[in-house]
């Protein structure tokens, strides 16, 4: 509870970070739901956390002169999300593996290029100006932009909301364990296990399936929501393929189906980073006397042998879930 | 909105919860200058600078940053003394990738460490966000290349700009392609970027001002290499100009296929086109091409300038480091001037400043924007650009005679 | 009607570069069932040595196209390396895998090869040497360049060759056995291993040429040219249905046609405008030959991915494809 003030001593600016890694964790559980659990590869899950973004973005700013506050629009974004979900499952039922990883991605790119494109003839998006002036969470008194004084103690924007995503986070994690561990879970494992045997037992493929993306989604767009209040902005240059790819990775790095093990991958992909950005170029300068690799082009490259070494050589990730590493290891 | 003060009472707060971390507070430098002069006390002042430097258009980032780089080195080369201390500054030059969600985090990072004012970002997209964090700290920003009207509408005080914005830009070059070319059809295309969109959005307006009748949106995207689809579109409807709002990688491409589909039109660019390297990419056929600045050609800056600029960098500033040349020294003398690094006092110096820069004269109106910024117009001639004339409050005059005036004005 | 022509001339061209970075995808996905991402950057990598060894030739006094046909040849072994690698340390030992873990690998290496590429070759769009002399001819009112022809017929060869390859030779009797059914193909003597090691080399030397086409035909090339470009050619393949070889060209080529009239078209067919009826609601905007666009040419890059999921939702097989989609 007093990290964020500790994390302060080196700077709020890794308060910010601490924020961002905490909508990942958000993000990479909600995809584990699709990926982990039910075993379906969705490269366009970036999109759910756009139409989440975005419906905050248009109920909370100038765009439309509209200012509801976040309680209602945050339930009302993950709804849409949640829709969005449901149409991208439904047309797509009958596909999986690498055909439905395919599929997802194209979808994630056309709500972008929608996103960027609804510009005209009407203007709803705002194009690729972005939406501006996005109104933060605000409870009566209490502004999460500023700083305030509570209790005698300094709080600034980032801190509060800090507070606010470990409280998202912390339930989304319970939720998930409720999950894994009921019917429904039991269900999403046995279809991505072997789907004909599912259905002959009794399951409802359809619907589980359509649920498992009805909740990944809602999740995103729930992270979709906090995300436009913090940054007050929203442009579609965030809603990127790379980004989809970086929330996969976090799954897998951290072992698919496994709670724990997502929120370390979460973690560590969206720490080490920064970590490099402070600490590549020092050692470089002090090294070589210039910059040789810039530490974008290392987190890059790093992302990438990531996803190629875990899976050579620890395709479970690297907290496995159980089942998941007998499945991986056993199966000749 | 709320004065900050953050950082200090933050640090306060924080030292009462966790009673670790005292001890980790930034020590003072050791000034390396104490050897070489004991008497006279010393000042660390850090500038900030961003812009992308990695992603598509990380050459223009590096180019700003030199620009900077040059300022912040001759100032301490100068030994300028701020409030009786012998400043030395430190650029803290810093990479947003073109990325509004990594701008915020490395204008918060500036703001940690305690810049003393920032010289940034490159984009409007991610200069927009950043500035709400900036203003917050009450830390003064010049962009030297941010230029959506967007930016200094937000009603914040502690944002500049030295360069034209997009509402000057786009009308420039539109009246002058109305006056000059006299057109009837013009096709205006853009790369659905926010540049590119907003420049081309401008400059359809003022050609439908002037009259012209212009054709329906076309659009590509910041990758797009294959235009023969929209061209040959286009072309069907024979246009005498086409404008595009895009960057250079993309409107190489642009006039290349379209001079080959043989839509003879006037093509003409803003200012993200309006390098040689439309040349290297498209050949022959950038022969002739309209393109405009905001601002001044960078070598209209002043001799002095591009000298130094060249004997540090080994080659020649690209677009706006002149710009963000001016912008760093522009900070430095306010601070000189006010006699103080702190942002608190030296800002309403900056708001007063009348500075002789590489770029020409530079004020600053109410909303932080240069009072007359220019616009110049070039022609492609021989695969080099050249300056042909100056947009200067609403008046067009040559490049020769503007040259004159600065001569006067030196 | 001469616009129509040259949208279909345009589409044609950009369908032939579709077409061959196409068969890359789906040879393999014939063979083994894997979705190479990485193969659009194997398109760049040919990109950029071919621009590298024309740069150092272009002063040597050589004819153009000999200097040209140079950096294909160079380009073509060092992709073909590039691809070997790929598939013995990322793929192979993942042969009997899941069928997400390749997939996830795949990605990663085209991240890498992304990247390694610009420390390479820098980030900045690099100008394609331009030195053939553009000749441009005028048929029934459309304009083809000379570039364009060789374009198109080095794409017929092509594929010629391919098909002769894979239907008329022992080698190509191996990759079919082993695509059909590689256990049964191993008990009659065939190297699983090295068929798939080959149909990934045949791949790479045709990423290797469609990336000078690209770079001839656009005169630029960047570090991220092929993730594009490759999400494109997949589609074409999964259009003509994976795994089939006609089927990839026949859906390059189609994907090429209908983004070049869906750009060209699409504006004013959904110009709200041009309709009599509802032109009158929307009034104000239409007065004066305004225009009431609701998809113009921003929308050109959604038909790949439209085109692709109607056919993987409609039609898994894909136009010629005699498989079937549902695969685990």
């Amino acid at each position: 509870m007093v990290l964020p003030f500790a994390v302060t001593q080196i700077g709020t600016a890794w308060v910010r970070v601490t924020n961002l890694a905490l909508l990942y964790i958000m993000l990479a559980l909600g995809l584990n739901i699709v990926v982990g659990f039910a075993g379906l590869l969705d490269l366009g899950y970036i999109a759910f956390y756009g139409v989440g973004a975005y419906t905050y973005a248009l109920l909370a700013s100038p765009q439309f002169g509209l200012h509801l506050p976040f309680w209602v629009i945050l339930p009302i974004g993950a709804a849409i999300a949640a829709l969005f979900g449901v149409l991208l499952g439904a047309p797509t039922l009958k596909l999986r593996g690498d055909y439905l990883a395919i599929v997802t991605l194209g979808f994630g790119e056309i709500i972008r290029i929608f996103l960027n494109n609804l510009a005209q003839p009407v203007n709803i998006t705002n194009g690729p100006q972005g939406v501006y002036r996005i109104d933060p969470f605000r409870i009566d008194g209490l502004n999460f932009a500023t700083n305030q004084k509570i209790l005698g103690l300094e709080f600034s924007g980032p801190i509060k909301y800090y507070y606010l995503l470990i409280v998202f986070v912390a339930v989304i994690i319970g939720l998930n364990l409720r999950l894994q561990n009921s019917r429904i879970g039991r269900a999403w494992e046995a279809i991505r296990e072997d789907e004909i045997a599912a259905r002959a037992m009794g399951i409802n493929t359809t619907n589980l399936k359509l649920l498992a993306y009805a909740m990944g989604a809602t999740f995103g767009g729930l992270a979709g929501g906090v995300f436009a209040a913090i940054q007050e902005f929203v442009s579609p240059e965030s809603f990127v393929l790379v980004e989809s790819i970086l929330v996969v990775s976090m799954v897998v790095l951290g072992g698919m189906g496994n709670i724990w093990g997502v929120v370390l991958g979460a973690v560590l992909l969206s720490f080490v980073p920064e970590i490099l950005r402070f600490s590549v170029a020092p050692v470089q300068q002090a090294l070589f006397g210039r910059m040789l690799i810039e530490p974008e082009v290392i987190r890059m490259l790093l992302f990438g042998f990531a996803m190629v070494l875990v899976m050579l050589f620890r395709p479970a990730g690297l907290l496995p879930s159980a089942v998941r590493k007998r499945e991986l290891t056993e199966r000749t | 909105m709320r004065q900050p003060k953050f950082g200090i009472s933050l640090l306060v707060a924080a030292g009462a919860l966790s009673l670790a971390g005292c001890g980790e507070e930034k020590k003072p430098e050791p000034a390396k200058t104490q050897a070489q002069a004991p008497a006279v006390p010393t000042i660390e002042i850090k500038i900030g600078h961003v812009a992308p430097l990695t992603g598509g258009i990380a050459h223009l980032g590096k180019d700003n940053e030199n620009g900077a780089r040059l300022a912040i080195d001759q100032a301490n080369a100068a030994k300028i003394m701020i409030g009786g201390k012998l400043a030395h500054f430190e650029l803290l030059a810093e990479d947003d990738q073109a990325d509004p969600k990594v701008a915020t985090t490395v204008a918060q990072k500036l703001v940690d460490a305690k810049v003393a004012g920032v010289d940034g970002h490159l984009n409007s997209g991610t200069t927009i966000p950043a500035s709400a964090i900036y203003h917050q700290a009450g830390i003064p920003m010049i962009t030297g290349s941010a230029t959506n009207p967007m930016l200094t509408e937000q009603g914040f005080d502690n944002v500049f700009r030295v360069v034209g914005r997009d509402d000057q830009q786009g009308p420039a070059i539109a009246s002058y392609l109305a006056a000059t070319d006299k057109p009837k059809v013009v096709a205006v295309i853009d790369d659905a970027t926010a540049y590119g969109q907003g420049l081309a959005d401008e400059v359809a307006k003022t050609l439908k001002a002037a009259g012209i009748k212009v054709l329906a949106r076309e659009k590509g995207t910041d990758k797009t290499t294959d235009w023969k689809a929209v061209l040959t579109k286009i072309k069907g409807e024979k246009p005498d100009a086409v404008f595009y709002g895009g960057m250079d990688a993309t409107g190489g491409p642009l006039i290349k296929q379209g001079k080959e589909l043989g839509l003879d039109a006037v093509y003409a660019f803003g200012d993200g086109a309006c390098t040689d390297k439309m040349a290297e990419l498209a050949g022959q056929a950038a022969e002739g091409m309209l393109c405009s600045q905001a601002g001044i050609p960078p070598q209209a800056a002043s001799r002095s300038f591009l000298d130094a600029y060249k004997a540090k960098f080994n080659t020649d500033p690209i677009l706006y480091a002149p710009f963000t040349y001016d912008a760093a020294n522009l900070l430095i003398e306010a601070m000189r001037e006010a006699g103080s690094a702190d942002p608190a006092k030296y800002l309403p110096a900056l708001h007063k400043i009348s500075y002789m820069g590489a770029t020409g004269r530079i004020e600053f109106d109410a909303k932080g924007d240069r009072k007359d910024a220019e616009i110049t117009i070039f022609s492609m001639k021989n695969g080099k650009i050249a300056p042909i004339a100056v947009v200067k409050s609403g008046k067009t005059m040559t490049y020769d005679e503007f040259l004159k005036g600065m001569g006067g004005a030196k | 009607m001469d616009i129509f022509l040259q949208q279909v001339v345009n589409g044609l061209t950009l369908g032939a570069v579709y077409a061959i970075v196409a068969l890359g995808y789906t040879m393999v996905y014939g063979i083994i069932q894997l979705i190479n991402f990485a193969h659009g950057e194997v398109v760049m990598i040919g990109a950029m040595v071919a621009l590298s060894v024309i740069n150092l030739l272009a002063d040597a006094g050589l004819p153009p196209l000999v200097v040209v046909l140079t950096g294909a040849a160079c380009a073509i072994p060092v992709c073909m390396v590039v691809a070997y690698a790929m598939e013995r340390l990322a793929y192979r030992p993942l042969r009997r895998a899941p069928r997400l873990a390749p997939l996830i690998t795949a990605i990663g290496v085209s991240i890498i090869l992304q990247h390694l590429a610009m420390l390479v070759w820098s980030r900045n769009v690099l100008a394609f040497p331009q030195i053939i002399d553009m000749r441009v001819y005028t048929v029934a009112g459309a304009v083809i360049t000379n570039v364009q022809i060789a374009i198109l017929a080095s794409c017929v060869a092509l594929m010629a060759a391919l098909a002769w390859l894979v239907y008329r030779t022992r080698l190509g009797t191996a990759m079919r056995a082993t695509a059909q059914n590689p256990q049964v193909a191993g008990l009659m003597g065939i190297d699983a291993n090295r068929v798939i090691a080959t149909t990934f080399l045949i791949g790479a030397a045709l990423a290797a040429i469609a990336g000078v086409m690209v770079g001839t035909y656009y005169g630029v090339a960047q570090y991220t040219m092929g993730s594009i470009l490759g999400l494109k050619a997949f589609s074409a393949a999964v259009l003509g249905g994976i795994g089939n070889i006609p089927g990839a060209m026949l859906g390059g080529v189609l994907l090429g046609v209908v983004e070049a009239l869906g750009a060209g078209y699409i504006g004013n067919l959904t110009d709200l405008c041009s309709y009599p009826v509802i032109s009158g609601w929307i009034g104000a905007r239409c007065a004066g030959g305004g225009h009431f666009v609701l998809f113009g040419s921003n929308y050109q890059d959604v038909f790949a991915f439209a085109v692709l999921i109607l056919v993987l939702v409609l039609r898994p097989s894909g136009l010629l494809g005699e498989r079937v989609g549902d695969r685990a």
